[in-house]
Parts: C-alpha cells; structure tokens; sequence
C-alpha cells in the first residue's frame, strides 16, 4: 500500500515542472479540454488533430533520451520508420481479424526496441557519447532510408507485403478492435482520436513517474556528470541503454499510429528532413521537462502545419531558423528562457523598490 | 590482510613510465596520505587505483579480491568511494538531490528522508539542501561531495586532495570529520598536498617520485628524511628530474 503511494507520489518530483492542486486542476481542465474538443469539430478535422497527436510519443521519448539523459539521438525517426515497416509488414500478411492489428502495435514496439537495444549497445557500451552518437544515429537513420527507398523491385517482398521502394508501403488495416457485435475499426475520426488521447495521457503519466523514479534520477545524474555518476557505484551504460530503448519504443509507437493513421509508411519518414524535425520540437518547448516538450511539440507541428496549409514554401526553412534562434537564445528552450526572465524581473522589481523608497 | 594491496602496478603512456613498479599496501583501519611533487604519479595511481585507467602490468586487490580487471562501479560497489580533487557534483541539482542519488540505493525508501537530513546536519548543508549545488561555495561543494562519498558507507574511501581551496579553518574541520570517520572504521587513502592536513590525519605515509615509492613510514619519519626534502628541493640525486617538481 505504501509502496503504492509512494510510486503515484512520483507523478511530481523535482524532475518534473508543474506541482500542487493548481498544476493537477490545469491539467484536467485541459484534458477536458481536448475529451470534449470532437463535440464542437467535425470528423475531418478530429482526424487531423490526431495526426498531431500521433508525433508526441516520439518527442517525449526524445525528452527522456536527450533532456533527460543528455545524449543527443537523431534515431528517433528509425525506430519510427522500423515501428511503421514492423507493422505493415505484420499486418498485410495477417489481417486485422481477431484482433491482430493492436498485437501488431506491441510487436512492432518491440521490433524497434530491439533495434534500439542492438544499436544503443554499440554505442553506450562501446563509449560513444557527444557528438559522435548523434553522428552515428544520424547516419544509421539515413542508412535505413536509401536501403528502404532502393526496395521498390518485386525480389522485396516480405510475405504478402511489397516494400515498394521509394513510394513506400500502403493498404496497410488501421487499428481495429474486436467487439462484440462488430469490429470497430479506428479510422482517423473521433474514435481513434479518444484511443490516442488515452494513450497519451498514460504515456505522458508514466513518464514522469520513470523520471522522478530512481532510475529518472541516475538518468539527470549523467547528464550532469557521468564520472561521478558511476563512482557512485551505478552501471551508467545500463541506464543509458535503458532510456535509449524506452525512447525508441515510443517513437515506435509513433510510427505505428502514423502508418496506420495513413495507412502508409514511406522511406522519407526516416530521411534527412524528418530526423532533424524531432530535433526542433523538443529543444523550442524545453527538452529537460516532459510538459514543456509536450506543449512545444503541439505548438510548433501547429505552426509547422498553419504555415504549409497557407501556402508558405519557406516552412521548413522557418523550422530552421526557429531551432537556431533557440539554440542561439534560449538554449534550454522557450519556456525555461520565459519563466528565467519572469523570475528576473519579479526579482529586479523586488531589488529596484527598496532603492527607490530611499 | 590488508584492504587494498597493488603488487608491481605498472603504468605507460608512451614512453612515459608515469607508474613504475608500485607496492602499496593499506591495513584495514589506517589512515594513509599519498604525497610527492607534483608530476610524481600521484592522481596516475589513483586512477588506476578506481579503475579509470587500465594498468600496464601488475595487480590491485581488494580486500584479497583480485580487481585489476573491474570497472569502476564494480570496484565501488565492493566497498570503495571516491571524493574527486575538483569538486564531482550534480551542479544543476539541488543539495538534497545530490545526496538523493548517492544514497537511494543504500537504504529502504522509507527511512531514505530521514537518512539524508541526518548527513545534511552532517555536512552543515540543511539550510542549503533546496539550493543548486552549482551555487554554494567552493567548501560547501567539497563538503557535498565528501558527503557523497561517505554516505555509500565504504570500507575504503578515497580522497583527492580533499582540502584543495579550503581555509586554514576548514581543512581542519575536514582533517577532523576524516579522524571521525576512521574512528568507525573506515580506511582512508588521501592524495595531499597541504602537511598539517597529512599531520593531523595520517598514520602513515607514501612517498611517490617519478612514478616510484620513495619513503613510507610515519610522518615524523618522513619529515625527517632528508632525501625527502631533497626531492620536494628539486635536489633528488635521479637525474631526471620530474617537470614541474617545486616544494
């Protein structure tokens, strides 16, 4: 019972901003905020929105490899791309009778988890760190593309499943679930999108208590200082294996939920444009906290979004600027860089009036 | 048997033999200070010592268990800690969180509070524990992070010049807290450069010039080998001299 407690005490922590009756009030209010956006939307629109929502698993998983744990990946799209692959493959082959499409979602989770453990062996145990890792998961990502995009021959083939090459792989079932009565099948309206809110509501819970865990603990001690880290006695290539995978699991689940959204994968989801995106939500918002790389991601895709919509060529060069600005002024991010110049001028103002009283 | 013994421990970069041959054995219960000129090898064998360099030749022991080949976490997790000469802290965490991961596997969740308030007293840290630890003073982060250390509850605990810009003052509390300590049990092998320091906590000493034991004995013994003084003097009759070599 009380190790119960202790681990919902865990869904605040100094690893995590927000804390107290206020931040849990804002927190249900926006959540039903969002449970109750569909009533005032048409299904179209809902279905986009969940276009959106389907990139957050990856950027949190990024959070968690890259704030928390300090290490710069750029393979969040190819374990994306293995996820979105893992799963048409899966499921072109068994259909989506019984069940199997939400099976295929685990398994392809686990498909590119294993890839992660594989890779992120290699480069933790191997002692890779800094800007070598990010070299290097850069360059597996884009190895992943051209061998993806070079598949268009009929010799690829995986079962029933054509790879396709550079047009990618389509037809894929969406999400189906077994009922009784009829199997509900989750095309991108109001349906899919309760699913994928439910999913990031406990993503999103169960990160913060793997953050203020132990484990979150020893993960902000690397980043901090890994020499000392594991002179406390911590394997510290094993806590970074581990956020490697978990991150890598999400942005499976990611690219699971985008292939079947769509019902396509395309090489492209893994390509240069894409790697560097993630890259661009997380560090705008805040990389070091879960909810402030959550609002940034929402927040920049809808900006992303507005801009294309509108006819701007220039979207992508306006992502650009927008990381070197950040980069450039507020290197923790946009919200840690706002709430370090409120704390300033509250401060400032509070230092400014005894001189003025005198 | 003593707690750590190196046997003919060998170290080169190159052709530079910075570790040469060095027997050093520590009893169980002894406080022992490790000094030299600089360039002497000092942090070399300490390094090697935890396990962040690999030695050429020879062996390390611990407690009689053949180390040589551990990593670092393993050979604390057999009971060695490690107090760095430049203070090895978590800058962007708060003074209780830095205790926090120290000592969160070394106690029942339960009592873990209560446990690091206790050593926060300790350590003269409580009204600091909610501060970054990137904003105390150069002591108070040689303190936290003696306090780090110490709360793994080692059997060896290693330290690295552990008064390295503190005042007269502070060394002293800190030569005191080691007398402490080694009062409970705890063996201490010090890198030092500050005498009234190794005088005032040493019951024994090394010597180490050019990679080699020189001198051991107590300090009294020590401070009266003329041959020491020669080469603190720069006056060693070898002819290399190491670089850097000053009193």
């Amino acid at each position: 019972m009380n190790a119960l407690l202790r681990f919902f005490r865990r869904l605040e922590g100094p690893q995590t901003l927000g804390r107290g009756p206020g931040f849990w009030i804002g927190f249900l209010v926006v959540l039903a905020g969002a449970c109750a956006y569909p009533v005032f939307s048409d299904g179209y629109t809902v279905g986009n929105t969940v276009y959106f929502f389907t990139w957050i698993f990856m950027a949190l998983g990024l959070s968690l490899i890259w704030g928390y744990g300090g290490a710069l990946s750029f393979g969040q799209t190819a374990f994306f791309g293995i996820a979105g692959y893992s799963y048409g493959i899966l499921t072109i082959n068994f259909g989506a009778a019984y069940g199997f499409t939400l099976v295929a979602v685990v398994l392809a989770m686990a498909v590119a988890a294993l890839f992660a453990v594989l890779l992120g062996y290699f480069l933790y145990f191997g002692r890779i760190s800094g800007v070598f890792l990010g070299i290097v998961t850069l360059s597996v990502t884009l190895v992943l593309e051209r061998f993806m995009a070079q598949t268009a021959g009929p010799e690829w083939k995986i079962g029933a499943a054509r790879l396709n090459g550079f047009n990618g792989m389509s037809n894929m079932p969406p999400l189906t679930v077994p009922w009784p009565g009829g199997d509900i099948v989750l095309f991108p309206d109001v349906q899919l999108y309760y699913v994928v809110l439910g999913l990031l509501v406990v993503v999103y819970l169960g990160l913060r208590i793997l953050v203020n865990s132990p484990f979150g603990n020893v993960l902000v001690a690397i980043r901090e200082n890994p020499e000392r880290a594991e002179m406390l006695g911590y394997d510290i290539r094993k806590y970074q294996l581990g956020a490697f995978v978990i991150g890598a699991a999400l942005a499976g689940l990611s690219g699971v939920l985008y292939t079947s959204w769509g019902q396509y994968i395309t090489p492209s989801s893994m390509g240069m444009t894409a790697a560097a995106l993630p890259i661009v939500w997380v560090a705008v918002g805040g990389r070091s906290d879960l909810t402030t790389t959550l609002v940034g991601t929402v927040v920049v895709l809808s900006v992303f979004q507005a801009l294309t919509i509108h006819g701007s060529q220039y979207a992508l060069v306006v992502m650009g600027v927008l990381l070197v600005l950040t980069v450039l002024i507020a290197p923790n991010g946009l919200a840690f860089a706002a709430a370090g110049l409120i704390a300033r001028l509250f401060r400032g103002r509070r230092a400014a009036s005894p001189a003025g009283d005198a | 048997m003593p707690i750590l013994e190196t046997r003919a421990l060998n170290k080169r970069f190159g052709g530079l033999h910075v570790t040469n041959n060095v027997d050093l054995a520590l009893e169980a219960g002894e406080v022992h200070c490790l000094i030299g000129p600089n360039g002497a090898g000092k942090s070399t064998l300490f390094r090697l010592i935890l396990g962040e360099h690999a030695p050429s030749s020879g062996s390390i022991l611990f407690a009689g268990e053949d180390i040589t080949a551990f990593k670092p976490f393993q050979r604390i997790r057999r009971g060695m800690s490690v107090k760095f000469q430049v203070p090895g802290i978590f800058k962007a965490l708060s003074v209780r969180q830095n205790l926090e991961i120290a000592m969160q596997h070394h106690y029942e969740p339960a009592g873990l509070a209560a446990e690091i308030g206790r050593l926060l007293d300790f350590l003269n840290l409580a009204p600091e524990a909610g501060r970054l630890a990137g904003n105390l003073s150069h002591g108070q982060k040689q303190w936290l992070e003696i306090g780090m250390a110490i709360s793994l509850k080692p059997r060896l605990l290693l330290l690295d010049e552990p008064t390295a810009g503190m005042s007269p003052e502070e060394t002293h509390a800190t030569g005191e807290m080691v007398k402490r300590l080694n009062a409970e049990g705890m063996t201490v092998l010090a890198v030092e450069h500050d005498m009234a320091f190794v005088r005032q906590v040493a019951h024994k000493v090394t010597v180490l010039h050019l990679g080699q034991v020189f001198a051991q004995g107590s300090i009294d013994a020590i401070v009266a080998d003329e041959r020491v003084a020669d080469i603190y003097l720069g006056k060693a009759p070898d002819h290399a001299k190491p670089e850097g070599a000053h009193a």
